[in-house]
């Protein structure tokens, strides 16, 4: 038969001999590798206590956004959804009553923000289509759950802590986006 | 009538066409349709007077007609000019043209605020495609926007001033469609507004039609305000028996569910009021702000969307469910499910019924919306507990 390609090897079908059945020097080589492994760098880390730094471009769990004075930023104009290719996110927006000023900056916010984290797939285009950088993916992942349930987040789950009250645990969820915002 | 009328030969973008005397170089381009169609933000063919005052439809006159085969001066405004025998008419293929227009929507947008998140027009917007046909990506405008104080003109309409691009169409209708008009434009130039003398509400039966009539959001639909995006609800055309009289029954409703969240007026390939019987379809303010049950309209069928529009994203595809074929094959018995995700989704709960709220929804309108589920998203990421 007539081989596919010109990058065939014949393979030797020559019996072995008693020494080479012994496999003692095999066996020598392979210790040998196994033993300097002992000197070169470990690849793996401790990963609760050690973490890894996450790729600017990563995408993780989102975070719904406040601005500097702590108002949500969202107004429910409901693109991320449509642009949400699993359909996993879901709204209902409610108008911003009198007094309500310093929880909303604008005067539509969303009363109801859900993320199925079942269905996201973490594509990031939520993030590209919000108008208002409301919705952002975070540098975390989405925690694991034994129940499905738990993986419906709701508005309390997503919205990032207050950066006046909360002033570090913010700082800590905005992640790499801080550094890229000092930078413009 | 023995005389027969000589019907004039135009030529727009290379396209001849033969129309009746009078007709307006824009009427003339909507018998051709498609893309030489110029775009128009204050003309209505529905009122009488309207058109002239936005610029957007400005094209060139090649040829001013085979008497008189000069070229026009300046670029026209094709709503207002009527057609002359061999009139030769340049719309996209004039750069002069383009370049107009752009101007024309750079002019428009300098008022207009970034509102579209919010505004409820956003997906039906004429400024919105205006924009992105013609608009640039900043504004060279270094000074602060027009204002306007609030003003409520009533418990259905809700004025958004600061929007408004002084199209002056809603006059028309309080004009032409009301026995008595109560609301103008107040004040010159850029103090201009549309208003309501004395802040005096709205209660003709027809001023609802105000709203559909608004190319921008500066009119919209209260009952309707911040329920849902246009493009999440389901357009069904319906009709109902109307006793209003000058009311023609038949509209469009924007479902969700089987919730009837708004009620406009069936709308054109141009966007304009649907004419039937060779009248205008207007509907009464009873239907358009009342009759919110699906018990109160007969359903004819789901509404053709331009498959360019973004309402088009909706995907209804039948106003049939699909038949449920599982239990039928599991020999009767139900799907079994890991997970309801209607016993965990506190969006669109169906003890909340948000169309039956008179005005736009509040946070108290979504209390006691079903229970969060226990322990739902305890983990979050910052490990804190809610």
């Amino acid at each position: 038969m007539q081989a596919l390609t010109n990058r065939v090897k014949a393979v030797e079908r020559k019996p072995m001999s008693f020494f080479e059945r012994m496999y003692l020097v095999a066996i020598f080589k392979g210790m040998f590798i196994t033993f300097m492994h002992i000197f070169k760098k470990k690849p793996t880390i401790n990963y609760p206590e050690k973490k890894r730094p996450f790729s600017p471009v990563f995408r993780g769990l989102q975070v719904l956004n406040r601005d500097a004075e702590g108002r949500e930023n969202c107004t429910a104009c409901g693109l991320c959804a449509v642009a949400c290719p699993a359909e996993a996110i879901t709204m209902e927006a409610a108008e911003r009553k009198e007094g309500e000023g310093h929880l909303y900056r604008e005067e539509k916010y969303a009363a109801k923000y859900e993320i199925n984290m079942l269905r996201c797939i973490f594509c990031g285009l939520c993030e590209e289509a919000c108008p208002k950088d409301a919705i952002y993916l975070s540098e975390t992942f989405t925690p694991a759950d034994y129940q499905r349930k738990q993986f419906i987040y709701n508005k309390e789950d997503l919205l990032i802590p207050h950066p006046v009250e909360e002033p570090e645990a913010y700082k800590k969820a905005l992640g790499n986006k801080a550094k890229k915002e000092i930078i413009n | 009538m023995s005389e027969v009328t000589k019907l004039f030969k135009v030529t727009i973008d290379n396209i001849t066409i033969d129309v009746a005397p009078g007709t307006t170089i824009l009427n003339a381009a909507r018998q051709i349709g498609g893309d030489v169609t110029p775009p128009a933000m204050c003309y209505y063919s529905k009122l009488e007077g309207s058109g002239g005052k936005c610029r957007t439809c400005l094209v060139e006159v090649a040829a001013g007609s085979t008497a008189d085969p000069r070229p026009m001066p300046k670029l026209m405004a094709s709503c207002r000019t009527t057609v002359m025998d061999g009139m030769v008419v340049k719309n996209i293929t004039s750069e002069k043209v383009t370049d107009a227009r752009n101007g024309v929507v750079e002019f428009l947008l300098i008022n207009h605020p970034l509102d579209c998140p919010i505004c409820d027009q956003a997906g039906e917007c004429h400024l919105q495609d205006l924009g992105y046909d013609h608009g640039k990506e900043g504004t060279r405008y270094e000074f602060a926007r027009r204002t306007f104080e609030k003003e409520d003109i009533g418990p259905y309409i809700q004025l958004h001033m600061t929007r408004c691009i002084l199209c002056y169409r809603c006059t028309y209708v309080a004009d032409q469609l009301t026995d008595k008009r109560v609301h103008g434009i107040l004040d010159r130039g850029d103090h201009a507004e549309i208003s309501t003398y004395i802040s005096k509400a709205i209660d003709n039966d027809f001023s609802g039609n105000m709203i559909d009539v608004c190319p921008v959001g500066a009119l919209t639909d209260k009952t309707f305000r911040f329920k849902n995006r246009v493009w999440f609800t389901k357009p069904v055309d319906a009709h109902r028996d109307c006793e209003t009289k000058g009311c023609c029954g038949k509209a469009t409703l924007w479902l969700r569910g089987n919730e009837v969240y708004r009620v406009t007026a069936r709308k054109d390939e141009w966007d304009e009021v649907q004419s039937f019987d060779g009248k205008p379809g207007w509907i009464c303010n009873a239907c358009r702000f009342d009759k919110k049950k699906t018990s109160d309209w007969v359903v004819e069928g789901l509404t053709t969307i331009n498959r360019h529009s973004v309402i088009g994203a909706n995907k209804y595809k039948a106003l049939q469910m699909p038949k449920e074929t599982v239990k039928e094959v599991m020999g009767g018995r139900d799907p079994k499910l890991l997970m309801n995700i209607h016993n965990v989704s506190e969006v669109n709960n169906p003890a909340v019924h948000l169309s039956e709220i008179e005005g736009p929804a509040q946070m108290s309108d979504f209390k006691n919306s079903g229970e969060h589920v226990e322990g739902a998203g305890e983990s979050t990421q910052w490990g804190m507990k809610k």
